[in-house]
């Protein structure tokens, strides 16, 4: 039932000082197919690798528009993501009607953090089991900030997040420095690449499989097409891969170690994308 | 129904029922007629000039009661911030109302600390909103409104009146000004498109002068504000000296 004796509820603390309900959240996160944010001096680009659940259904929607000036990328429960966006969308309006401006990122940001915070911290209620990537431009410039089921929330000059994305991230460190100042087009393909990474070896990224988003400076937010998206998909095509160990860098669900304890049923991940 | 006449009243008997204690009349559902508010203690015209690289705004320092010269020393053009000045005409308690409503938006901006400053087309779309819901309740606040300030390094000034219209334009007048003062703004913008700060100052104080004497609720005494991306500026009290040997030449009233 639960794998200690201080999970029960979100209001409990363990003796260590953790709070067990809003870490395991933390691992909904991290169920999701990966998705990457990153950004130069006038744009924010967001890059996500979608999954389908069978042969037969669609590919899931990863990417959200939420004003003219954000959009954002989830990874978790797509139902939680669409009540945060929902809400966010709500608070972007409203601001519109009130201030005939744009919502800045960092109000939108204290809004949906204060909303998140609520629900780590009241025994009726569970923390949103969804991380975002919130791609924004107002006039301070391009964002990309993460956000966490903890309802903490980080402003990034780069980020991924879902599962595998350790990968991802370790390509986005190493080339960090390039990227404020490298070309729009040329962003997008260092996110491709960074997504890239988080794949398996038998998986490639293909126009079905991949979402891409951009905003900035005279951009609204707009998802790309699929021809689009094919014409930056070239853009990397038949390069190497960089070094990514394939497995166990970025765990599925924490493992304990006791195989007598009963466990939570493992998520069936179908991370075959084609 | 709900007893709601005496809040909406603020208070004071509706009719002379009231006074002598029959209270016959208890909610506003059985007042026939509804009464709002008419303005009690006003101020006259606000005048507002866009010159190159800010904006200029004008108002006399009286408080009128009717046609009583009731108050000589009231204030109406007010900063907001580094980037918005405001002149208020109408109804001077409602202004009170206005500006501590201002005051408290600019507080909780503040409170952010985030750097990001309120611009005035936020203000004039915000106070739109204001004045439209209070106009919608039947209960409007009774002020004409200009703001003025500097955005993107261009100047903006604009309108509200108590009814939540909102105009934006490089000349405004309100009150009776509209009447007098905005042909002359207007001669002066097209003899010299994109004054200087001096230029706009001398045409704005002009206005006045011609304002005091010919609008019987005006006063000698009033305040500019000036706004450039560089500075904001309350002038004044600034007084005008008045020639009134050539009121002999004004004839045909009578």
């Amino acid at each position: 039932m639960f794998r200690n004796q201080y999970d029960s509820d979100v209001t409990v603390w363990s003796p260590q000082g953790r709070i067990h309900q809003v870490e395991y959240a933390m691992e909904a996160v991290k169920l999701g197919s990966a998705t990457v944010g990153l950004k130069n001096k006038t744009h924010a680009v967001l890059v996500a690798l979608k999954r389908a659940a069978s042969e037969l259904s669609a590919y899931q929607k990863k990417l959200f528009p939420i004003d003219e000036h954000v959009g954002i990328s989830i990874s978790g429960l797509t139902a939680d993501a669409r009540m945060l966006s929902r809400y966010m969308r709500t608070e972007c309006l409203n601001y519109k009607y009130a201030h005939d401006a744009p919502l800045p990122l960092n109000r939108l940001l204290l809004k949906l953090g204060n909303k998140m915070q609520v629900c780590t911290q009241r025994y009726d209620k569970r923390p949103y089991g969804v991380g975002l990537l919130i791609a924004g431009y107002d006039d301070s410039g391009p964002h990309i900030y993460q956000t966490c089921p903890s309802a903490n929330y980080y402003d990034c000059r780069a980020m991924a997040i879902g599962s595998r994305s350790q990968s991802a991230r370790t390509y986005l460190e190493k080339h960090l420095d390039i990227f404020p100042n490298c070309a729009t087009e040329e962003l997008v393909a260092h996110g491709l690449r960074a997504l890239r990474d988080t794949l398996p070896n038998e998986v490639e990224l293909t126009v079905k499989n991949v979402s891409i988003g951009i905003v900035g400076v005279d951009t609204t937010y707009k998802e790309f097409a699929e021809n689009e998206t094919a014409r930056y998909l070239s853009m990397i095509e038949g390069e190497e891969r960089r070094g990514a160990p394939p497995t166990g860098t970025d765990p599925v669900a924490p493992d304990d170690g006791s195989e007598n304890e009963p466990r939570d049923p493992e998520p069936v991940v179908a991370m075959d994308t084609e | 129904m709900f007893e709601v006449s005496a809040l909406h009243n603020f208070g004071f008997p509706a009719n002379s029922l009231d006074l002598l204690g029959n209270n016959e009349f208890q909610t506003i559902n059985d007042d026939p007629i509804g009464h709002f508010h008419t303005p009690i203690t006003t101020a006259t015209s606000v005048l507002g000039l866009a010159f190159d690289n800010g904006v200029i705004l004008a108002a006399d320092t009286l408080g009128s009661y009717g046609s009583l010269a009731r108050f000589k020393n009231i204030s109406r053009v007010l900063k907001v911030n580094k980037n918005i000045i405001l002149g208020v005409g109408g109804d001077y308690a409602d202004f009170q109302y206005l500006k501590e409503l201002v005051n408290g938006k600019m507080i909780g901006e503040e409170c952010l600390e985030d750097n990001v400053p309120l611009k005035p087309a936020s203000l004039h779309c915000w106070l739109t909103r204001v004045l439209y819901q209070r106009r919608s309740k039947v209960d409007p606040l009774w002020n004409n409104v200009l703001i003025a300030g500097v955005q993107n390094k261009t100047p903006y000034l604009g309108f509200i009146d108590k009814l939540g219209t909102a105009v934006k334009d490089t000349v405004i007048a309100t009150g009776f000004g509209a009447h007098i003062a905005v042909p002359l703004l207007r001669n002066g913008v097209q003899k010299k498109p994109n004054m200087n700060k001096q230029e706009a100052e001398e045409l704005i104080v002009k206005c006045m002068e011609v304002l005091y004497y010919r609008d019987a609720r005006s006063f000698n005494k009033y305040e500019l504000g000036i706004i450039t991306p560089d500075e904001v500026q309350i002038k004044g009290p600034i007084s005008i000296k008045a020639n009134w040997d050539i009121s002999q030449y004004v004839s045909g009233y009578e």
